[in-house]
This record gives C-alpha cells, sequence and structure tokens, in this order.
C-alpha cells in the first residue's frame, strides 16, 4: 500500500512537475512533515494549556480588592492583547532571551536555558492567555450576583466561592468564546517561523524552498493538516460543551 | 490501474505544464513592447546586487543589469523587490517580467522557471563565524547550530553532508543577529556576500574561515513558456555579451565585488578569435 502510494505521486510528477507531493514519496521529507507535526503539536496543547490556566488565574485576580494585583492584570491584558504575536515572538526570543541565564559548552556559544521552542510557548501562552482572561471575564460577569451572595451567606470565603460556585458557572458560559480563542491560538502557533520553531510551517517552507516545484502540494497540506487540527479541537471542544451543560440552566 | 489514476489526478492539475507545451506566444515579449516597460524582480536586501541606497532607491549590480537589458529593448524599468522563497512564484504568475535575483541556477527550479544561458555569475557556500572560534573544517559544524537563512538551497546541503544543525530565519538580519547573539556557532550563505559584509568593518571579530564549496552559477529567468522563444533568446544573446565584452567584469569592479574567475574564465573562453 504504501509503495503503491509511493508510485502514485512518483508518476503524478513525472505528468505535472508543479505538482510534487515529494514528502509521499521521498523518506527524508517526509521525516520532516512528521517532526514539524509533533512541534506543532506540542506548542498547540503547552500553549492550550498555559494559556486556559493564565485565563483563569487572571480572571480571578481581576475580581480581586486588591488594586495593585488588578491594576497588574490589567496591563498584562493590555501589553499582550494588544500587540501582534509575531512582534511579541521576536521581542521575548531576541530582546528577553539576551537576559535569561544561559549556558556555554564550547566558549562562544550561549545556550539559553529557553529555547527557541519555549520562548514561543511562553509568548503566545501569555498572548492568548491576555484574551481568554477577558473572555473569563465575560463569563463570570454571567453569573448573577444573588448566586455569589448566596455563597457568601453559607460561609464560603472569595477564594472558595471563586472555585466551587462562580468559576464552574462561569466557565460553562465562556466556553464558545474560549473555543474560538483557542483555534485562534492553534493556528498562530504557524508565526513561531520568525523565530525559527521548527514547526509545521518551518519545515514545509524548508521543503519547497529545496524543491520549488513541491510549493503547492506543500501549501495544500498545510491546509489540510491544519483543517484537521483545529477540527480535532473544535469537536472535542464541542463535545465538551455538551456534556457540561446542565439541565435547566441558562435555558 | 495506477497510470490511469496517475494520469486522472495529472489532468485535474497540470494546467502548468500544458502552457509549456505550447508553441512560442511571446505574450511576455509582446506586453513588455505594447506597454512600454519591463518589469524585473530584484533583490532588495543583498548588497551590493540588489539594494536600497541612502534614499531608498533600488541600485547594485542586478539591478544595472535590469536597466541595461531595458534599454537594450527600448522599454522602461519597472523594479519589484522578491525574496527568495517567492521570486519563481512571482515570475510565474506574470507579477514580473524578468527576474535578475541572485538565484542559484539549480535542476529542480529549471522546472518552474526559464533560467536563461549562459550564467551570468557564480557564488559558493561558506560561513560567517567567530575568530575566536577559530573554525578551520567543514567537519567542525556537526552536531553544531548554524544559522541561515530560508530559502536557500545549501542548507540542505551543511545538513546532510556536514551534520549542521541548521536554524533557518525568514530574513538575513534575524539570522545575523542570531549569529551576534551567539545562538549559533557561524551563519551559512554565499561567499560573496559574507566577504562584503566582513569588508564593510561591522564584522571585525568574524571571519570567513573554511573553503567555499558548492560554487554555484547563478541565472536570470524569464517565464517557463518564454525561454526558447524570443525573450528568452533575447536575453540569452545579452547575457553572452555582457560575459563577451566585460561588461559584468566592470560592474563588479563598480559595486565593489571582488573579481571572481568565473567571470574572467568567460571573457577569456568566448574571446573574439580575431582579436589578437
Amino acid at each position: 500500500m504504501i509503495e503503491f502510494i509511493r508510485q502514485f505521486f512518483l508518476d503524478l510528477y513525472e505528468v505535472a512537475p508543479r505538482w510534487n507531493f515529494i514528502f509521499f514519496h521521498d523518506p527524508t521529507q517526509w521525516e520532516r512533515v512528521v517532526e514539524g507535526f509533533w512541534v506543532t503539536l506540542q506548542l498547540s496543547v503547552a500553549c492550550v494549556i498555559f494559556s486556559v490556566l493564565i485565563g483563569i488565574v487572571g480572571a480571578w485576580a481581576q475580581g480581586s480588592p486588591n488594586r495593585i494585583l488588578r491594576s497588574v492584570v490589567q496591563g498584562y491584558i493590555q501589553f499582550f492583547r494588544n500587540t501582534p504575536p509575531f512582534v511579541q515572538l521576536l521581542f521575548f526570543y531576541f530582546a528577553l532571551g539576551q537576559f535569561t541565564p544561559t549556558y556555554s559548552p564550547d566558549g562562544w556559544l550561549e545556550v539559553p536555558i529557553i529555547s527557541n521552542v519555549g520562548w514561543a510557548i511562553i509568548s503566545l501562552s501569555f498572548f492568548a492567555g491576555a484574551f481568554n482572561v477577558e473572555i473569563f471575564r465575560s463569563g463570570i460577569e454571567a453569573v448573577p450576583g444573588s448566586t455569589r451572595e448566596a455563597a457568601e451567606a453559607l460561609g464560603f470565603s472569595r477564594l472558595q466561592t471563586y472555585i466551587y460556585i462562580v468559576f464552574p458557572l462561569a466557565f460553562r458560559v465562556s466556553l464558545p468564546a474560549l473555543n474560538n480563542n483557542l483555534v485562534n491560538l492553534v493556528k498562530t502557533t504557524t508565526q513561531a517561523l520568525a523565530i525559527a520553531v521548527p514547526e509545521l510551517l518551518y519545515q514545509f517552507v524548508g521543503i519547497w524552498n529545496d524543491y520549488p516545484s513541491a510549493m503547492y502540494p506543500s501549501l495544500t497540506m498545510v491546509f489540510v493538516i491544519y483543517i484537521g487540527l483545529v477540527g480535532i479541537l473544535v469537536f472535542s471542544m464541542h463535545r465538551w460543551e455538551k456534556a457540561m451543560r446542565i439541565p435547566g440552566y441558562g435555558q | 490501474m495506477k497510470k490511469v489514476l496517475a494520469l486522472s489526478a495529472a489532468m485535474l492539475m497540470a494546467s502548468a505544464s500544458i502552457a509549456t507545451a505550447a508553441q512560442c506566444t511571446n505574450d511576455t515579449w509582446k506586453k513588455v513592447m505594447s506597454r512600454g516597460k519591463m518589469v524585473v524582480g530584484v533583490k532588495a536586501d543583498y548588497k551590493p546586487w540588489g539594494f536600497r541606497d541612502e534614499s531608498g532607491n533600488l541600485v547594485g549590480m542586478e539591478i544595472d543589469m535590469a536597466k541595461a537589458a531595458a534599454d537594450a529593448m527600448g522599454v522602461e524599468v519597472e523594479l519589484v523587490p522578491v525574496q527568495s522563497s517567492n521570486r519563481m512564484q512571482f515570475l510565474e504568475q506574470g507579477k514580473i517580467d524578468l527576474m535578475i535575483a541572485t538565484m542559484s541556477d539549480r535542476p529542480d527550479r529549471r522546472k518552474i522557471v526559464g533560467i536563461v544561458q549562459p550564467n551570468y555569475y557564480t557564488s559558493g557556500t561558506n560561513v560567517m563565524s567567530p575568530k575566536a572560534l577559530g573554525l578551520t573544517k567543514w567537519e567542525d559544524l556537526r552536531d553544531k547550530p548554524v544559522c541561515g537563512k530560508q530559502g536557500a538551497f545549501y542548507n540542505k546541503i551543511v545538513t546532510e553532508r556536514y551534520g549542521a544543525k541548521v536554524i533557518a530565519f525568514t530574513g538575513n538580519a534575524e539570522a545575523k543577529q542570531a549569529l551576534r547573539d551567539k545562538k549559533c556557532i557561524a551563519w551559512v550563505y554565499d561567499d560573496s556576500s559574507i566577504g562584503s559584509d566582513l569588508s564593510s568593518g561591522n564584522w571585525d571579530d568574524f571571519e570567513m574561515p573554511l573553503s567555499s564549496e558548492d560554487d554555484n552559477p547563478w541565472g536570470l529567468a524569464v517565464p517557463l513558456a518564454e525561454k526558447d522563444c524570443v525573450f528568452g533568446n533575447f536575453m540569452s544573446g545579452l547575457s553572452y555579451n555582457w560575459l563577451q565584452n566585460g561588461q559584468l567584469i566592470e560592474w563588479e569592479k563598480k559595486w565593489g565585488i571582488k573579481a571572481t574567475s568565473f567571470l574572467a574564465d568567460k571573457k577569456e573562453r568566448f574571446k573574439d578569435w580575431l582579436d589578437k
């Protein structure tokens, strides 16, 4: 079967030199695609998890009685939401990268503790996290004040109210918007190309630079893979949304 | 069965290859002549072949070539800056009529664009690395991070041949910054370009320590369908003349490029047999 696929795309290349699906008949290029896919997957999963955590903590801090904490969160949102992720990546990697500790294996190289993949995860998580804070805020504001008061009357502290009452309700309301933002996040991982993170697009750009005839097939593959990746995310988020529905609540 | 499948799939997608099989229509030539202007794709970030001077104008050796080509056709010239990673598509899609953009003449590229013979220049692969490291041979790059630029064909070669870990950035500026930041031990690029960087005085702590490899001629390109037609033949003749009469050597001097034996050899080979 594999040999059949290989031969098919080789034949295709013979008749249509512009459609060289090289990664289907050259093992080295296939490895590049697989490698890129894994990096993209790691980036996506790590960024989704961290950005959601940032969103949860940030939304809680936003409602804090402490004014300083509130303004810190506000500053964070303004900074990360209002600047392009592309610029953030470059800034984090090149500018901040100067100040992180490094080690030197050979006397010249200064290998930073945080690699470019690390910076991409940090930068993209903070970027999407800023949106998530606002998304969760909208959910929290949708929880009726009386519910919160009822929790207080039962003797819950602010943190307990947040964890056990407000957040579980708010989370359900936030899910559709969160869904949107996470889809965006997965797509934004392609911008890590700017700091040479070997993710999917980086590998495909490399492939079509090495083999100009593979440009259209590479772009096609990129589309297909992202449709698949985002599709899986959207599907599971929808399932989750359904599973979390409380009968009678909000209907 | 295999053949049928391949053929049917190919027929769906092979519009480009059908165009190349057609007779000479000379579309590009006619288009250039009728509008009195030739659109040429050139580099804007590759000193001294194509770059912006202080007032923002595109200048350089290849810009001179573009202007000379337009002059020879008696038309005006419009310069369009292109990148290594998109220049072939610009030409293929008719956004430019001619491409003179430091492009190495590679077999796979000839299938996409009409690379005109004879080649007009050449460059090899080398690295810029800190003097402090004292690299002496290509093998020193093995398993070490080496900065590069996306779109360069030798990224693949140094990876496969010497096991270097190429970190390819979108632009030269990022790649060179990463070298300065000590994120890699060397920057792999064209020897001619590294040479002009080193002589700029901004890279005093760096050197070009290896012997250049994969000397690869550069070609200017016309749309593939025009290669064996009027436009391609015209540019072929022009390239030949530039090599034969030493025009390229003069441009090389004008732009302060280190003289290459390639141009001298070509001039010698194409020498007029009546000249004694």
